[in-house]
């Protein structure tokens, strides 16, 4: 298992238990800051329950959680609703704001959260929009008038409208054609480097294995709410473990 | 014998299990409004989403409001005025209309249709949102969604039905003057005068104070199911549908309730 001296996120056997389900089964687990970092696992695995843990939306049952060398479980409510800033998610759907333009959309957590003047919101919105490709004449649109390649470029500019210390992914690439998913890895992967300077982690939770390999620094395999497999990406196509096996041929 | 014990057994544990969901789903419901009492008070404060609930829920409801409330003002006239007529008591038809409007017509259809209009919608908003993960992206921004999306709703429902059951008080008696005096030729003076000698301020007060109670009930409850929406557009019809049923049920519950402890209050 891969452990790492500068870490954004340190899990500590972290269970989770709902009922008489186990979820996470004592998950020890390291993500490094500045790397890509990719989830892999079968539907009911716990990837997406890990990913509201590192969120600090889910108590763990026992265990810890150090997020950005802070640990969730001593964190207030109110704390930890100000830590999510440091946080950038994107929807598998996007989960754009229906009422709101795209440009309303990345203005909203400026809005929120800044004390940026009108001006500046524009510009700032606008500049995060024109950075992930979307062309002027969306900025006015509604999501419904947007593709759905579109849509998730408006939700990558929200994301990272605070700049955030951390960039999840939440089945980024799920039901795209082939040509939005090479769009939106490209983009995942030129935030990736945007934001190599402030160290910007990245965490990925996907199915989609072919596009994990070229884009992750580092890949982890998921199965019954514990981690079978850590390893960088060049080398996770080789591990011998049967359940990457299966899951990398299926 | 023991296949009829099975079915008693059977029919008793199955009220059991719908007596628990009710008891679960009341507490769901108070916990809610417990959250609704917290988040209410804590800043930020957002005024333009208040604003824009306020217009939505008052100002657009006027148009039904008048059509409601000017429609059952002629509609008590007419039947208190057969009523009366036969024992010679028609010249109350203007003041028994207007204490009828005021203490139990006005607030109440005003709640059921606050509850069927912006009830069905605050569910139907907020259920969308929870099923296209709208509500997981406030969450992960760091904003409470309770505080984003039901107080607002729910303070501008509590403000905004008062409000409306004092129009729809004042266009109902605008009906049934017009109908008492032209279409059933009461005096108008007369008509005027016993409404002065028998309505006072007290009736009025009695329907305000049951239409802020609705206002505020509706509007948990259409929240309440917009929160509670799972599994898509399915679950969006069945929240909507259970924010009106469950809206338009408690008004008229909580009514009984609040007639019979005001009566003696005030």
């Amino acid at each position: 298992m891969l452990h790492f001296e500068n870490s954004a996120v340190e899990i500590k056997n972290l269970t989770k238990v709902f009922g008489e389900h186990t979820v996470l089964n004592n998950l020890n687990f390291d993500i490094p800051k500045g790397k890509i970092t990719t989830i892999l696992g079968f539907s009911g695995a716990g990837k997406s329950t890990l990913l509201k843990h590192i969120l600090g939306l889910h108590k763990p049952t026992s265990g810890q959680i150090n997020v950005l060398d802070r640990d969730l479980s001593k964190m207030s409510e109110v704390d930890l609703r100000e830590f999510r800033q440091k946080f950038g998610m994107l929807f598998q759907y996007a989960a754009l704001f229906d009422s709101m333009t795209a440009k309303q959309n990345v203005e909203f957590p400026l809005k929120e959260f800044t004390s940026m003047t009108p001006e500046e919101v524009n510009n700032r919105a606008e500049t995060l929009l024109e950075s992930v490709g979307l062309e002027e004449f969306s900025h006015n649109k509604l999501p419904s008038e947007l593709s759905g390649g579109m849509r998730k470029r408006v939700g990558l500019a929200r994301a990272l409208a605070l700049s955030p210390d951390i960039m999840l992914y939440d089945e980024p690439t799920t039901g795209l054609d082939p040509i939005t998913t090479k769009m939106v890895n490209d983009l995942i992967v030129e935030t990736g480097e945007i934001h190599k300077e402030q160290q910007m982690s990245s965490i990925i939770i996907s199915h989609d294995v072919q596009a994990t390999l070229k884009i992750s620094d580092y890949v982890a395999f998921l199965n019954r709410g514990n981690i079978v497999e850590y390893l960088p990406a060049s080398e996770f196509a080789k591990s011998e473990h049967p359940l990457v096996q299966e899951f990398i041929n299926l | 014998m023991e296949m009829v014990q099975g079915r008693f057994e059977n029919f008793v544990s199955g009220i059991g299990r719908v007596i628990i969901q009710n008891i679960n789903g009341l507490g769901s419901i108070f916990k809610f409004m417990l959250s609704f009492f917290y988040w209410a008070v804590r800043p930020p404060i957002r005024p333009r989403l208040l604003f824009e609930q306020l217009e939505f829920i008052g100002n657009k409801s006027i148009f039904i409001i008048t059509l409601a409330g000017s429609f059952t003002g002629m509609v008590m006239a007419y039947q208190t005025y057969f009523g009366f007529q036969l024992i010679n008591v028609d010249s109350l038809v203007g003041p028994v209309t207007a204490i009828s409007l005021a203490r139990e017509l006005a607030p109440v259809l005003t709640g059921l249709i606050v509850a069927g209009r912006a009830g069905a919608a605050m569910a139907a908003q907020i259920g969308t949102m929870k099923v296209t993960e709208q509500v997981d992206a406030l969450e992960v921004m760091g904003i409470n969604s309770v505080q984003y999306l039901a107080v607002p709703r729910i303070i501008a429902g509590t403000l905004s039905v008062p409000m409306l059951s004092v129009f729809f008080l004042f266009i109902g008696n605008v009906g049934s003057y017009f109908v008492g005096t032209k279409a059933l030729a009461i005096d108008e003076a007369i008509y005027l005068s016993k409404l002065g000698d028998f309505m006072f301020l007290t009736d009025i007060w009695q329907g305000v104070i049951k239409a802020f109670f609705f206002g505020f009930v509706v509007s948990v409850i259409g929240t309440y199911f917009g929160f509670s929406v799972t599994k898509g557009a399915e679950g969006v019809g069945k929240g909507t549908n259970l924010a009106v049923v469950w809206g338009m049920i408690s008004v008229l519950v909580l009514d009984y309730f609040l007639t019979s402890f005001l009566v003696q209050v005030l």
